[in-house]
């Protein structure tokens, strides 16, 4: 168990909810919830959520909480905001599946392997580096997330696409020397350091 | 009519070379035929797209689209700041949501921002090109620069996600947007009214990660295109239109479906109307080549 997510269980003892409610991004809306069920068929990848959001939300008042932090269904999110303006109670759901996922990430406890957290932590490392995404080692990294063999299949079947992109000039091979970068590029990563330095703090991430 | 100007943010799939740069062609070309002048902020960052949640977390997500906010005010104090992407645009417009209501987070983004030199007083207005486009210029604003209308051309308008949800564009209903309808068809275009798939979710970030399940949303979008006797498709969005162009041959290789449907954006539409080149366009640019709007620009 990391420190973190000890740290947790020990400070909300049997209380989930509140735990959710001080950590999860838009985690005090959780309480709003009054299980219309409505979101339950909201998202695109719907078949693919083991639990709804309906019923995430009813299962971290359940006090469930390996479950829900552990779950897959939050990382099948594709940010449709479908739910969001459907919600009688304007649940800003969307953020709080952003949120919990988060959470679950930084605790550790969220499923290793799963294909979005890994593709997200790739897509935020590669902004954070130089301020701006560099769209070809974003998609380097991440077909070879795997391993190299892997990577070589998956790359090779996504090759004719690739070339595609570099042919009209939507793909720039030379960026994996450099691209595009803020100037001011100390100053970014002092403020990024400095906003997770401070959010650390408030949700207990560091020891 | 005085030059209208915006602080713009073209964010990174916008930039030179990357996934949506003809995108950026023809805003360009689009804007000098309407007399509207965008000024880069200088030295923006990335917005952090949706799935940068996973990792970077709340605050410093507040923290990168305020930096932005911060520059604008600075450099082009009183310009709206004009998104072309929907990302970009809902990132920016979320951050700004959550500072005007939380003074808690905007005292610590400040805290953040201070780190770099800067600081947000809370001034800017985020906007989207499309509500540029209605609201300050109009339909018959749009109308007017037209030299080659797109006569006999048939569009299937393909709104997505966050262009729509949740702000969308005021007036418009999230169920069936129109505006994007109603622009093809003051370009003279033929809008398929009877589309069926507008709004529905391309699988955004998802089409990386998730590519099986997100081609299964996509292939629903092309198809119903077809369906509603379109020759292409148009969009508002950088990551619907790469996701719609770029997966078609994957599709149908995995589908045994035929699909070849260009995908292109308003704004090359309306440079072609206004009597742009294939290259003003940013025609040069596409996948799938959408030979009869070549066609117009080579009259
Ligand atoms: S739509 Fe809103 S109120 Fe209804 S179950 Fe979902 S979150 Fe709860
Ligand atoms: S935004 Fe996420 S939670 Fe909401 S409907 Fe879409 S996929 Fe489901």
């Amino acid at each position: 168990m990391t420190t973190a997510n000890q740290n947790a269980v020990e400070r909300y003892r049997n209380n989930f909810l509140k735990e959710v409610e001080a950590n999860v991004e838009e985690g005090d809306m959780v309480k709003m919830c009054m299980q219309c069920g409505v979101c339950a068929g909201s998202c695109p990848l719907g078949p693919h959520w083991e639990h709804s959001p309906q019923k995430i939300f009813m299962m971290i008042r359940a006090g469930k909480r390996e479950e829900v932090l552990s779950s897959d269904s939050m990382w099948m999110c594709t940010s449709c905001y479908n739910c969001i303006v459907r919600c009688p109670r304007q649940l800003p759901i969307t953020h709080i599946m952003h949120g919990l996922a988060n959470y679950a990430h930084r605790l550790g406890l969220a499923p290793k392997g799963q294909p979005t957290r890994e593709f997200g932590t790739l897509f935020w490392n590669n902004l954070v580096k130089k301020g701006r995404v560099n769209e070809l080692t974003l998609t380097i990294g991440h077909y070879f997330k795997d391993g190299i063999a892997a990577g070589i299949k998956t790359g090779l079947a996504m090759q004719a696409v690739g070339l595609g992109m570099v042919k009209a000039k939507r793909l720039n091979p030379m960026e994996i020397f450099g691209g595009h970068a803020v100037k001011d590029l100390k100053g970014f990563h002092a403020m990024v350091a400095k906003a997770q330095e401070i959010e650390a703090k408030k949700k207990g991430f560091t020891a | 009519m005085a030059k209208k100007e915006y602080a713009f943010y073209p964010g990174c799939s916008s930039q030179l070379k990357a996934s949506a740069s003809n995108y950026l062609t023809s805003v360009n070309s689009m804007c000098e035929k309407l007399d509207v002048k965008l000024t880069e902020i200088p030295d923006w960052n990335c917005c952090g797209a949706s799935v940068g949640y996973a990792e970077g977390g709340e605050l410093p997500r507040l923290a990168i689209n305020a930096r932005n906010f911060a520059l604008a005010e600075t450099h082009l104090p009183g310009q709206d700041i004009v998104a072309t992407c929907a990302a970009c645009w809902l990132g920016s417009r979320e951050t700004k949501e959550r500072l005007d209501h939380t003074s808690q987070l905007m005292k610590e983004t400040n805290e953040a921002l201070a780190a770099a030199g800067l600081n947000y007083k809370g001034d800017v207005n985020i906007r989207h090109m499309v509500e540029v486009l209605i609201e300050d210029i109009g339909y018959d604003g749009i109308k007017k620069p037209v030299v080659k209308p797109l006569e006999g051309l048939k569009f299937a308008g393909y709104i997505g996600c966050q262009t729509n949800r949740p702000f969308g564009i005021a007036g418009e209903s999230f169920e069936n947007p129109k505006y994007l309808d109603q622009m093809v068809e003051t370009l003279g275009g033929e809008a398929m009214t009877s589309y069926d798939q507008k709004v529905t979710c391309c699988g955004g970030a998802l089409a990386f990660s998730e590519p099986e399940k997100s081609q299964k949303q996509i292939k629903d979008i092309i198809e119903s295109a077809y369906d509603s006797g379109a020759q292409m498709l148009v969009t508002p969005c950088p990551l619907c239109q790469a996701n719609t162009e770029v997966y078609q041959s994957e599709i149908n290789k995995k589908y045994g479906t035929k699909f070849n449907m260009p995908v292109l954006y308003y704004s090359q539409l309306m440079t072609v109307a206004y009597g742009g080149s294939i290259k003003e366009a940013g025609l040069d640019g596409q996948l799938i080549r959408a030979e009869a709007l070549e066609k117009i620009c080579g009259k």
